[in-house]
């Protein structure tokens, strides 16, 4: 257990010793790992900044019914009445045509057209609160209603998010696809710098061989570099993308003072950090272990 | 310690270096094998440290088959031996006390003990003050006694040699056959291959004579292996 640990502490000093020996390119294998894996995860902070903004507009999920420009008071308090003893109504607010005008002329400052209107082009509507959220409760409260008497149309308000939902499923799909390439790309830079590594320690690892060294002594300090210029690139990604969510935040900062609505982009959350420099780290071990295996085995000596 | 039943070594491209050889090294022997060159000494040594295998007949070290020994047990027995090889093989850009450390690192050493360990294998070939040095600084006959040096630092029961006085003059062969000699006295097995005559007369050791990859003396049997 002792000589293990020894073995550990000793693959990590070569180890360092090795980086620090070629700083430059450790340098630039970090950066073009780092570049690489902070495409895909970009795309994923924004796909995730998306989907966190869609779910808390469309959290309350409602029905807008429109009665008919013809339906009377009568008809009114009767679909009021059908809609509050429904099984699956929660709520039923009562919009009349003229409140809906005065909210759309004070909302919106499309006061000068709606006044040269010559009538109210509005019909009474209800605001319908569902019990039950799923889409297809929904969905089948819709259609009842719809084949009421007097009600013309009724539409489903977050029925824009969830198409939403749907298409940012598919953007998480390509971030997964795009991760895979670049989970690739990450394997062979750190295949390429292990061999080329393996190459240049030749003698050594001859001399190795000779005075005694078992194999995974030898490919210890290779497996510790790939790891660690994983990790390394791991890092380089998330501060990148750190920095660019910080920058974009600046940007909307502005936006949100001119708007006066709070939009600001969310980090990478510290789960998602720690997955990225776990599985970054375990890229890079995976890549070095592949070409240790493949060029350690070319060097016996003679 | 170390014994050779009809072996034959063919490298490929037809090269026959040992042509049934038998001969047998006991435990605390000092032997030296003399011939010309290419008459097949240093095939006999790597035969012996694995680094070769032989194409018939068997190699025994240490109660072990080598010829038929896994890869993954090679390097074990590898602890065993302390090998000297003609070019040195010293690592050119680690100081000479990492040079002779080598050994012990790969076996996972503890380190107070290690270190006590390498200055005293410096100290035995009289390297002690040029530690820090790295090994282009030394001089031909420092850099042998510094490959020497990381060859007994484990304390290996056998210690094998190929022309370690290959380029050195007259008076400096002396002094490191002495080292040798007083290896040999502490009861490890030397086997030495060397052509130079001179060196080996001095020491009186076993002469093991190979010519044209024979044990020469030895009945050649035609076809032996």
């Amino acid at each position: 257990m002792k000589t293990w640990l020894w073995h550990q502490v000793d693959a990590f000093t070569t180890t360092g010793g090795r980086v620090a020996r070629t700083p430059v390119s450790t340098l630039l294998n970090v950066g073009v790992i780092g570049v690489a894996l902070a495409l895909p995860v970009g795309l994923y902070v924004a796909v995730v900044n998306v989907q966190s903004l869609t779910r808390s507009l469309a959290s309350d999920p409602q029905l807008s019914v429109f009665l008919a420009l013809d339906a009377g008071a009568a008809d009114v308090k009767r679909i009021e009445t059908r809609l509050r003893q429904h099984p699956t109504v929660r709520e039923a607010r009562y919009v009349p045509r003229d409140q809906a005008l005065k909210e759309l002329k004070a909302s919106t400052g499309l006061a000068d057209v709606v006044d040269s209107l010559p009538g109210n082009p509005l019909p009474d509507a209800f605001v319908v609160l569902p019990r039950n959220a799923a889409p297809q409760a929904l969905e089948k409260l819709r259609n009842e209603v719809r084949g009421w008497p007097k009600v013309t149309h009724v539409q489903l308000d977050a029925e824009w998010a969830r198409r939403l939902e749907a298409g940012l499923r598919a953007a998480l799909l390509a971030v997964w696809l795009l991760a895979t390439l670049f989970a690739f790309a990450l394997v062979a830079v750190t295949f390429n710098t292990i061999r080329l590594q393996i190459l240049t320690r030749r003698e050594e690892i001859e001399v190795s061989k000779l005075i005694g060294a078992t194999d995974s002594f030898i490919r210890r300090p290779f497996l510790y570099f790939g790891a660690l210029q994983g990790l390394a690139g791991g890092l380089a990604a998330w501060a990148i993308i750190w920095v660019g969510v910080q920058l974009l935040n600046g940007a909307l900062a502005d936006l949100s003072r001119l708007y006066a609505a709070q939009v600001e982009l969310q980090h990478l959350d510290p789960e998602d950090s720690g997955s990225l420099l776990v599985f970054s780290a375990a890229l890079g071990w995976f890549g070095s272990w592949l070409s240790v295996n493949r060029h350690l085995a070319r060097i016996e000596p003679r | 310690m170390i014994s050779f039943s009809q072996v034959t070594k063919r490298y490929p491209g037809g090269l026959e270096a040992l042509r049934g050889v038998t001969l047998a090294i006991a435990a605390g022997e000092m032997v030296f094998i003399t011939g010309h060159s290419g008459a097949g000494k240093t095939t006999l040594l790597k035969l012996m440290a694995v680094i070769e295998r032989p194409t018939s007949g068997s190699v025994v070290v240490n109660g072990q088959n080598v010829g038929a020994l896994r890869p993954r047990a090679v390097p074990f027995l590898r602890r065993k031996l302390g090998l000297i090889f003609q070019d040195q093989k010293l690592l050119f850009d680690r100081t000479a006390f990492d040079n002779v450390m080598l050994p012990l690192a790969v076996t996972g050493f503890e380190r107070r003990e290690a270190a006590r360990r390498v200055r005293a294998a410096l100290d035995k070939v009289g390297l002690l003050a040029k530690e820090k040095v790295y090994p282009v600084r030394l001089s031909g006959g420092e850099q042998q006694r510094l490959a020497i040096a990381r060859a007994i630092v484990h304390r290996p029961a056998i210690l094998l040699a190929d022309e370690p006085t290959g380029n050195l003059d007259t008076a400096y062969a002396a002094g490191i056959g002495d080292l040798f000699r007083s290896f040999n006295q502490v009861g490890v097995t030397v086997v030495i291959a060397t052509h130079d005559e001179a060196f080996a007369a001095r020491l009186k050791p076993r002469l093991i004579h190979l010519k044209e990859g024979r044990v020469a003396g030895q009945p050649t049997i035609r076809g032996a292996a």
